[in-house]
């Protein structure tokens, strides 16, 4: 992490023909240990911000690459960059609550203009992750345990590639304990128009805005690392062609529909974000879990299953062949890895989450909703 | 199973009596306890109502009574009440988390224990299962669309399963 002068990139096309060459979309992204050591299953990347329209800006390192959120969010700790504070119409602060499930990160909006690889957002909303900005008001608090720390987070922030343009959308247009605004006298819940939320970057690209690819290679075993790119757009280079890729239609809530024995389940999601595949419960599974650690499965031997996930209109819908392997025989037998296809835990009954196990040999496409592509409006998923 | 429709207590904050339900709601929230949700009496289910501004529909089981609190944000929580009184179980399902401590009750501080305690780097970032003595807690999904259950397995009634909870 360093700060540097971002002018000079010697990006210069005089003395071409006049046509504009396309942008460089990819952007290296990593599956490794992490900012904190021995993490699993995480993608990682650089993210360059800059203070608006100047060329004062900061490369950091180990962002957690996350199609399951929308919206960059970065520790405080790790920036230097002295960004400005969005403001709401009537000037006060503007303050964000943001849960994830078992817990929220809380701190300021400011605005950046976001590098990534060649592709550049001007004045985009970002979060900084701060407990000290401003104090955590109650009803945020009581979402459960803050995310603030290098420790806590396992990242150095979160980089929200998914389905949505902004991270909550129009049920943050009226006061909820999302949005927040904080004049001296303390914070009260707020709502905030769509342009004042926390914006998915790629979508304020001026080219190669209408979605993402996360493109990973497959293993056949435990990694210590994996190296892949996160490439933007849809259809808009030649390098990230949908190539017959199926579309998987996701609804309002950025859900599509898994069926698992027979059961199905609409509020399924791809999220790389999530590192395993987790998915029901012991119960529905007959799977048992760890004995020391509940959240991942153990089963005697490794478990070859089959779900068919489906668009959430139904159609289309494909098989997915996965595997679940015993967890704590995982970490114990390849304790410096990082790179676990067959990683596996219950879920809440709501359904599948694929994670970052589902992009190991498979391109998936996230279109982001009211973008054109050549597979139709997003949000969807192709892969 | 068979469910049949007891009662409907409607309290919508929206139109014409906007007023008054506010101070219906801030008389509730006064006159109730403070504290509500799981392991507390059924009478702490009004709190939760008043506190997510909510409309009530009580349903009754034979093997329970379940009161489905709706907000105006799209927050759905359902809390299962035992033959005794007891809320055994409670539901969730919105755009964005419920107010844990609120349905959590004397639950809340052994539930931030746990998931601080499950903060690893292998763990890394997952949904939420805590399964201890006393408490169970699944919880997932992602902004837009949350999803999660919590209860008590000690205070099951009988015949209930923990799949009835959703």
């Amino acid at each position: 992490m360093f700060t540097v002068a971002c002018g000079g990139s010697g990006s210069s096309s005089g003395g071409s023909t006049g046509t504009t060459p396309p942008s460089n979309n990819v952007l290296a992204i990593s599956v490794n240990a992490g900012p904190n050591g021995g993490y699993a299953n995480g993608a990682f990347a650089s993210v360059t911000v800059c203070v608006p329209s100047t060329t004062t800006c900061q490369t950091i390192d180990d962002v957690l690459v996350d199609t399951g959120s929308s919206g960059l969010r970065l520790l405080s700790s790790v920036l230097t960059a002295a960004l400005p504070q969005q403001k709401a119409s009537d000037g006060n602060a503007v303050v964000e609550c943001l849960p994830f499930v078992s817990g929220y990160t809380w701190g300021p909006v400011q605005t950046a203009d976001i590098e990534l690889s060649g592709e550049k957002a001007s004045s985009v909303p970002i979060q900084v992750i701060s407990g000290s900005d401003f104090p955590v008001p109650t009803a945020c608090a009581n979402f459960g345990s803050p995310q603030e720390t290098l420790s806590a987070l396992g990242a150095n922030g979160i980089l929200g590639v998914g389905t949505m343009a902004q991270d909550c959308g129009q049920g943050c247009e009226s006061a909820s304990p999302i949005y927040w605004e904080c004049p001296a006298s303390g914070c009260v819940e707020a709502g905030e128009s769509l342009a004042l939320q926390v914006q998915n970057p790629v979508a304020l690209f001026s080219t190669d805005n209408n979605g993402v690819i996360i493109e990973l290679p497959a293993v056949s075993g435990p990694e210590l690392t994996l190296s892949g790119s996160l490439i933007f757009g849809i259809g808009t280079q030649s390098n990230n062609a949908l190539n017959g890729a199926t579309v998987y239609t996701v609804d309002d809530d950025g859900n599509f529909i898994t069926t698992y024995n027979n059961q199905s389940y609409n509020q399924s999601f791809i999220d790389s974000g999530s590192n395993g595949f987790y998915f029901l419960d012991s119960s529905a599974t007959g799977i048992p879990v760890c004995s020391d650690a509940n959240y991942f499965y153990c089963p005697s031997s490794t478990q070859n299953l089959t779900a068919t996930n489906a668009g959430s209109t139904g159609t289309p819908s494909g098989a997915v062949s996965f595997s679940v392997a015993n967890a704590d025989n995982l970490f114990n037998n390849y304790s410096s890895d990082n790179v676990f296809e067959q990683l596996a835990g219950p879920n809440s009954l709501s359904g599948f989450d694929w994670g970052l196990p589902f992009f190991y040999g498979r391109n998936v496409f996230t279109a982001i909703q009211g973008h054109n592509t050549p597979g139709g409006t997003g949000p969807y998923w192709a892969y | 199973m068979s469910f049949f429709f007891v009662n409907a207590l409607s309290v919508n904050a929206a139109k014409s009596g906007r007023w008054a339900v506010i101070l219906y709601l801030a008389m509730l929230t006064i006159s109730l306890p403070a504290f509500a949700g799981l392991g507390e009496d059924v009478s702490s289910v009004q709190a939760d109502q008043a506190h997510m501004q909510g409309s009530l529909r009580t349903t009754q089981t034979q093997a329970y009574t379940l009161h489905e609190i709706q907000a105006p944000s799209g927050i759905v929580v359902r809390e299962f009440v035992s033959p005794t009184g007891k809320v055994f179980g409670v539901a969730w399902q919105g755009p964005w988390p419920p107010d844990m401590r609120q349905i959590l009750a004397g639950y809340f501080g052994q539930y931030q224990q746990a998931t601080q305690a499950q903060v690893n780097s292998r763990a890394g970032r997952r949904p939420l299962v805590i399964d201890q003595p006393g408490l169970v807690v699944q919880s997932g999904g992602h902004m837009r669309s949350f999803s999660g259950r919590a209860y008590i397995p000690e205070m099951l009634p009988q015949g209930v399963s923990a799949e009835a909870i959703r």
